[in-house]
């Protein structure tokens, strides 16, 4: 009987070419608008490690100023960095299962390959544990050892486009790469890896790409690296020297901390407070104790990589595709009561109220399923444009990763088209179905 | 066959109530041919939709082939219209986009059956009909003659024990509606259980009986004799209002 069905939609579709294209194009716009906003949300509200986010716990202290707080929006939170001796603290109390203290920073890359031209390259400068805290995939080699970071040794870690492009893509473990004044031998090359949003460093965009090589975190104090990110001061200190810097009360480095288990996390929670506790006896962190624990989710909400604007705009699509809908409820019961005669002659024939019904939901989830797929090509479309509108050279591949399709999407699109078209036609179907076969039948 | 007792049916608005039907007695024979005269709003249409379940009625009693079929829901009503009841309308009511092939198709389409069956059934019904060759013809390339053959074949395919003709030549001409009624008479002959619902005194003669209908009500009726046609006309002005 199906086939049956989808012969007599697809015959009623080519009947009224023009309406159909009509109800296909409505969908479509709505579906449009719903995919579009849906990707970039998507995209955003992704976790970016599944299965590993609720142990992941970025790390805060309050360790701001007693005048005011450190976010005049958001006063009840302490400030998203830690100084560099409470990082160091911490970082060596081990009281996590995993911890790293890390920053941002960036250097000159000369490659030896003739042909590729020097280029700032950014790095990470981070604690080894780095790499299996975050799962990040090595093609090449593997990350450093804690030998490695004390000493410090010249070691890097490569991503994979600048192994592309300053290696041509080869196995590069064992050569050397000369970053500023000073030569590192790869003892890693990273897999393609992009986590979206850039959850473990919100400060230079939530949506960025990773580094573009990694260096143990000893080199930063011994070379004096700069920070390629937030350092925020509430108070003035003496800063002639890189130590001054050190000692002060700014906050820059990034922290964080495996904790399997609750238990793990409550106690880390104390270990935080205690210590917390300890500094204020010692005269520092003048504010009322508040040392926080975000995980990934927690992290991501509170600074706001999906801002409230994006849900409201996904509202906003949904209201563009209702009404969009309601415009095709009313062409298909025009449409559907125009053919009535025919559908009370098919009643009188013996068709039931329910072969009715399933012959037009047929027809109405074959317009779904037709404005979902041109509604997904106008979806591509309207990506491509945010691109080239918003995407400039510094910030191409967060657009990029922001605006791109992935299959979750494809398949939540035609799902919503193909449910869209069946809300659509439930009620011009149901009452198309209650058609009393005799009215008709002397005009038809 | 048929078999209705003091059947009545109205029909209501707010301000009017018109009754269709007044207390309809009326039993056919299987086998039978009857012919239902009256004049125009006495009621002929009505008593054929409730005949043909296309319509339900207020009270009394229908009985159609043993079984009773008064009080079904919609679906049964859909189901028995399907397997048991052929329907034969003045204007044809084929459907303009499908070929012979699928308006013959339809109502086996909505009985479920295999495609070996339907096929059989189809080429059965057109060949008695005399339009095997035009398949493919939609309605609109063929005659009113050949379109009503069509209607007919959409009608038999099914295999019904009733065939319900509702003024089944009053779209044709002399010669195509005289072609019509003689494959209305075939199809008798071979059992099928025929009412049909006329204007035309010469058509009506044709039929094995005639019942009157004025007002809702069976002004002539008289229980059906196997083998002995007749036609008794009791209403003063019945055969002038079935000529009109």
């Amino acid at each position: 009987m199906f086939s049956y069905d989808l012969r007599l939609a697809l015959d009623s579709l080519r009947r009224n070419p023009g309406l159909s294209a009509l109800m296909v194009l409505a969908i479509a716009l709505g579906i449009a608008v719903c995919t579009v906003t849906f990707t970039v949300y998507h995209a955003m509200a992704t976790n970016p490690i599944p299965g590993k986010s609720s142990q992941l716990y970025h790390v805060t202290l309050d360790t701001w100023g007693a005048d005011r707080p450190y976010d005049d929006d958001k006063p009840d939170e302490p400030p998203t960095l830690l100084t560099y001796r409470d990082a160091m603290y911490l970082y060596g109390a081990k009281a996590a299962s995993r911890s790293v203290v890390m920053y941002k920073s960036g250097a000159l890359l000369l490659p030896e390959r003739q042909g590729v031209k020097p280029f700032v390259a950014t790095l990470r400068v981070t604690s080894n544990e780095f790499f299996p805290m975050f799962d990040v995939p090595f093609q090449y080699g593997s990350g450093w050892d804690a030998a490695a970071e004390e000493g410090p040794q010249p070691v890097v870690v490569l991503s994979d486009e600048t192994n592309q492009k300053v290696f041509g893509g080869e196995n590069s473990v064992g050569r050397t790469v000369r970053l500023g004044k000073n030569d590192y031998r790869v003892i890693g090359v990273l897999k393609p890896w992009a986590p979206s949003p850039k959850f473990f460093d919100l400060n230079n965009g939530s949506f960025e790409d990773p580094e573009d090589a990694y260096l143990p975190y000893g080199w930063g104090r011994a070379l004096e690296m700069p920070v390629y990110g937030n350092t925020n001061c509430w108070k003035a200190e003496a800063g002639n020297s890189y130590q001054d810097f050190l000692n002060s009360e700014c906050v820059w480095l990034q922290f964080w901390a495996e904790l399997p288990t609750a238990a793990d996390r409550d106690r880390y929670q104390a270990f935080l407070d205690n210590y917390a506790r300890s500094q204020k006896a010692a005269g520092r962190m003048p504010r009322p104790l508040n040392n926080r624990l975000y995980d990934v989710g927690q992290w991501l909400d509170r600074n706001e990589v999906v801002q409230r604007d994006n849900r409201v705009l996904i509202g906003i699509a949904l209201l563009f595709l209702g009404v969009c809908l309601v415009n095709v409820v009313g062409l298909l019961l025009a449409k559907f009561l125009n053919a009535a005669p025919l559908t009370g002659l098919r009643r009188a024939l013996g068709a039931s109220r329910r072969d009715i019904v399933r012959q037009h939901m047929t027809e109405v989830v074959l317009l779904g399923l037709a404005g979902g797929v041109v509604g997904l090509l106008l979806a591509v479309g309207g990506l491509a444009g945010i691109r080239s509108i918003y995407g400039s050279d510094y910030n191409r591949s967060a657009y990029e990763r922001l605006t791109e399709i992935d299959p979750t999407v494809v398949l939540v699109t035609l799902g919503l088209a193909l449910l869209a078209g069946a809300v659509a036609g439930l009620y011009p179907s149901w009452r198309i179905g209650r058609t009393a076969p005799a009215v008709y039948l002397k005009t038809q | 066959m048929l078999e209705m007792h003091q059947v009545t049916k109205a029909y209501r608005t707010d301000l009017l109530e018109t009754h269709a039907l007044r207390e309809f007695s009326l039993k056919v024979g299987k086998g039978e041919f009857v012919a239902v005269t009256g004049p125009s709003g006495s009621g002929k249409t009505t008593f054929l939709n409730v005949a043909g379940l296309l319509e339900t009625f207020d009270s009394g009693a229908y009985r159609l082939d043993g079984e009773d079929v008064s009080r079904l829901d919609d679906d049964a009503r859909s189901r028995v219209r399907n397997r048991k009841i052929g329907f034969i309308f003045q204007s044809f009511n084929l459907i303009p986009d499908l070929n012979v092939f699928d308006n013959v198709d339809v109502p086996l389409r909505y009985r479920r059956l295999s495609t070996a069956d339907r096929r059989e059934r189809i080429n059965a019904a057109l060949d008695l009909v005399g339009l095997s060759s035009r398949v493919k013809h939609l309605p609109s390339q063929l005659s009113g003659g050949q379109q009503q053959r069509v209607a007919i074949a959409r009608a038999l395919a099914g295999d019904p024990a009733l065939l319900l003709a509702d003024e089944p030549t009053g779209n044709l001409d002399s010669l195509m509606a005289r072609q019509v009624m003689d494959l209305l008479e075939q199809i008798n002959e071979m059992g099928t259980t025929i009412v049909m619902v006329t204007h035309d005194p010469e058509l009506a003669r044709r039929a094995h009986r005639n019942v009157q209908v004025i007002d809702g009500q069976v002004t002539d009726y008289k229980p059906y004799e196997p083998h002995a046609a007749s036609v008794t006309v009791l209403h003063p002005h019945a055969t002038e209002a079935a000529a009109g």
